[in-house]
């Protein structure tokens, strides 16, 4: 039985989204979890070992594990800095990672596979597209839960999003290195989004949201970027 | 490097991928392609009910020659020697080029024929064999379409999937002197059938690659869908075959595995409308003499590499070129390698090594995974780009990427500085603030960003601030 949590929360997130960090705080929080944020984390080391730079992404690795070893779970609401941690660290640290990875969930994972949770008394009102991000599609295998926690919302309707397995194009430094087809990739992937007509657009990583809005925002559209968290603490 | 070496290497990534994005023909031909092929192979993998255990059986076979390879190639030498056949062991593309340009020319021929190969074009026998005056005729229809345009294949699979009809109809109007022809998909194919034939009867040499040999019995396989790879292994009284090392398989049974992986993910079929497979000659049967070329030409090199090295399992089927998100906005030319996509690049740096001019192609992909849920030989080609990326960077030292990233790298690595850093980005962007966003940025990586996006400004109170607020309370 879980019922304390480690937060992460991610460099992204506490940097420059605080709002989807607050969100999980609150829904955590509304399940009875108490919720513990560790002042010292920073950074998972995605970028860096994304990036070519796999020493300077095992420091943060060591520090990642050394600062939640503690804790019996970790929540991040990042499913591919939770991709990162439960696929890479392992390799990484060449085994010593003191069990940290595999103790640690997506938030959607958290509630829908380990606490059996889909319900989780949300009140949130609006057209909702879900894009599922490659990384807690593919690497973690998050498979429906978060439209399992979307669905349970009495006020969201749900509009499928027309080839949502498509990558939106961010891939980290790969927005800035190939900045072009990263573009390009995002235009397509905003004209899906908004040939739904939703009013949101959700996904499980302010990343890939960050690209998304970034996108949207360049072209004066209406439509908000949520992460999956906001929706539900709403 | 000389200044006119520098001028020949192609160029990267980034500068060759805007002109493909800009041919707007150019991209809706590969996205249509792409669509439609990605479709059909969904569909034939999701009736095959223990698919990923095929996947994991045509990994086991691969790896179990390549970590064998020395004897598997030994065995497969003396086996097709015991058939009648000849082999011939080539270290690099020069060495493949003047064994096959000799033999070629032992047979006073000044012309032969091809099946698709991607070997051959990655040593670029064409130009070789045209350099000693025989002029090589692809037969495979789209890549007969790329020769007489003089261009390079775009796609492992589909070579000419960059070109519509219309293109091709005024292509063989003009190179094959048919002026009256029209742009009907059947009268195209009927006008390079008759060219074809007319070669195939001609033909007294030909050559081909081969997607498998068995070591086991010195059977060499090729796939095909038109015909032409037939025509070729059997008309012609010499059959010369250039074929990658890492194509060896152990045994013949192997082949009820890789036969069924192989067209399914590829064209999206069951199975392939033709495969031929011959072990050396035939009294009275096929080519009186047959020629195996076994290359190397850098995949003894990537086989030492221990993560790098389940590149050399792909039985090149363009599966991942066809999902890859980033080939469909490019297609295959922005490459500059025969082994575009996700697969090419993680192939062609590794068989170039530290002297080739592939280095960007490993930065050419999101991550975004969806090339190795498709692999029919489960090669995590993520995972070997990010590494790929690593030994990129190693060998370019520092420039200002290099630099930025280790610095940050000091910076995430204590609770101080990293938030010595938010504070500062947050007076930092201060003047170029608008509502709460950037939307207009300083020259470099930001500046790349904001081509196509804007980017959310640094809040007041970050995560942390609020949450040390909140405890205090």
């Amino acid at each position: 039985m879980i019922d304390r949590v480690g937060l992460f929360v991610t460099c992204l997130a506490d940097t420059l989204y605080p709002e989807v960090g607050q969100a999980t705080v609150t829904v955590l929080e509304r399940l009875g979890l108490e919720v513990i944020f560790p002042l010292e984390q920073t950074c998972c080391g995605q970028m860096h070992l994304n990036s070519g730079y796999p020493d300077e992404a095992r420091a943060l690795a060591e520090r990642f594990v050394e600062i939640f070893e503690p804790f019996d779970a970790v929540v991040s609401p990042s499913g591919s800095c939770v991709a990162l941690v439960r696929e890479h660290y392992a390799g990484l640290l060449e085994g010593a990672d003191r069990g940290v990875p595999g103790r640690t969930w997506e938030l959607s994972q958290l509630l829908v596979d380990v606490l059996g949770v889909e319900d989780v008394g949300s009140g949130f009102e609006g057209t909702v597209t879900y894009h599922p991000t490659c990384h807690s599609l593919r690497l973690l295998r998050v498979g429906d839960a978060p439209l399992r926690l979307l669905r349970a919302v009495p006020g969201v309707e749900l509009v499928e999003l027309p080839d949502a397995e498509e990558c939106c194009g961010f891939g980290g430094t790969f927005a800035v290195k190939n900045a072009d087809v990263s573009g390009a990739m995002l235009d397509e992937k905003l004209s899906s989004v908004l040939a739904t007509g939703a009013e949101v657009v959700c996904a499980c990583d302010a990343s890939c949201l960050m690209h998304i809005g970034g996108g949207l925002h360049r072209r004066g559209a209406a439509v908000r970027p949520l992460h999956l968290a906001e929706i539900l603490a709403s | 490097m000389s200044e006119a070496a520098r001028d020949a290497r192609p160029e990267t990534f980034p500068h060759a991928a805007p002109a493909a994005i800009a041919n707007a023909q150019l991209r809706r031909n590969i996205h249509r392609a792409t669509t439609s092929i990605r479709a059909r192979r969904a569909g034939v993998v999701a009736e095959v009910p223990d698919w990923q255990e095929l996947r994991d059986a045509g990994a086991a076979i691969k790896d179990a020659a390549l970590w064998r390879l020395d004897e598997a190639l030994v065995q497969l030498e003396s086996a097709v020697v015991r058939a009648g056949g000849a082999v011939h062991w080539a270290r690099d593309a020069a060495e493949a080029n003047d064994i096959v340009t000799a033999l070629v020319c032992a047979e006073g021929v000044g012309e032969v024929v091809k099946v698709k190969s991607l070997a051959t074009d990655e040593i670029r026998l064409n130009e070789a064999l045209e350099a000693a005056g025989v002029t090589p005729v692809e037969t495979d229809l789209a890549e007969l379409i790329v020769q007489l345009a003089g261009e390079r294949p775009s796609h492992l699979l589909v070579p000419a999937i960059h070109k519509n009809r219309v293109e091709i109809r005024d292509l063989f109007r003009d190179q094959l002197g048919l002026p009256g022809l029209s742009d009907d998909p059947g009268e195209l194919a009927e006008a390079a059938r008759l060219h074809l034939r007319a070669a195939f009867l001609r033909a007294r040499v030909a050559i081909s690659g081969a997607n498998f040999a068995v070591a086991q019995t010195g059977t060499v396989c090729v796939v095909e869908s038109e015909g032409n790879g037939r025509m070729c292994t059997t008309l012609p009284e010499v059959l010369i075959t250039v074929m990658g090392i890492e194509k060896v398989i152990p045994e013949w049974r192997d082949l009820g595995v890789l036969l069924q992986l192989l067209p399914r993910s590829s064209t999206g079929e069951r199975m392939n409308p033709y495969t031929s497979l011959w072990t050396g000659v035939r009294e009275g049967d096929g080519p009186r003499s047959f020629h195996l070329v076994l290359l190397d030409a850098g995949r003894t090199r990537v086989l030492a590499d221990r993560v790098g090295r389940d590149a050399l399992r792909c039985i090149r089927c363009s599966a991942c070129i066809n999902v890859c998100p980033v080939y469909r906005q490019t297609g295959g030319h922005a490459y500059h390698t025969p082994y575009a996509g996700p697969i090419g690049a993680i192939l062609a740096p590794q068989l170039e090594g530290e002297q080739g001019s592939a280095g960007s192609l490993p930065f050419a992909s999101s991550l975004c995974g969806a090339c190795y849920d498709v692999c029919p030989v489960k090669i995590d080609i993520p995972s070997i780009l990010v590494h790929e990326r690593a030994k990129q960077v190693r060998r370019e030292r520092a420039g200002i990427e290099g630099l930025s990233l280790r610095r940050l790298g000091r910076v995430l690595a204590s609770r101080a500085s990293y938030e010595r850093a938010q504070r500062l980005a947050r007076r930092l962007q201060r003047p170029v603030v608008r509502d709460g966003w950037l939307t207009r940025f300083p020259p470099g990586p930001l500046a790349a960003w904001g081509r196509s996006r804007d980017l959310p400004a640094v809040p007041d109170q970050t995560f942390r601030e609020w949450w040390e607020s909140r405890d205090r309370s």
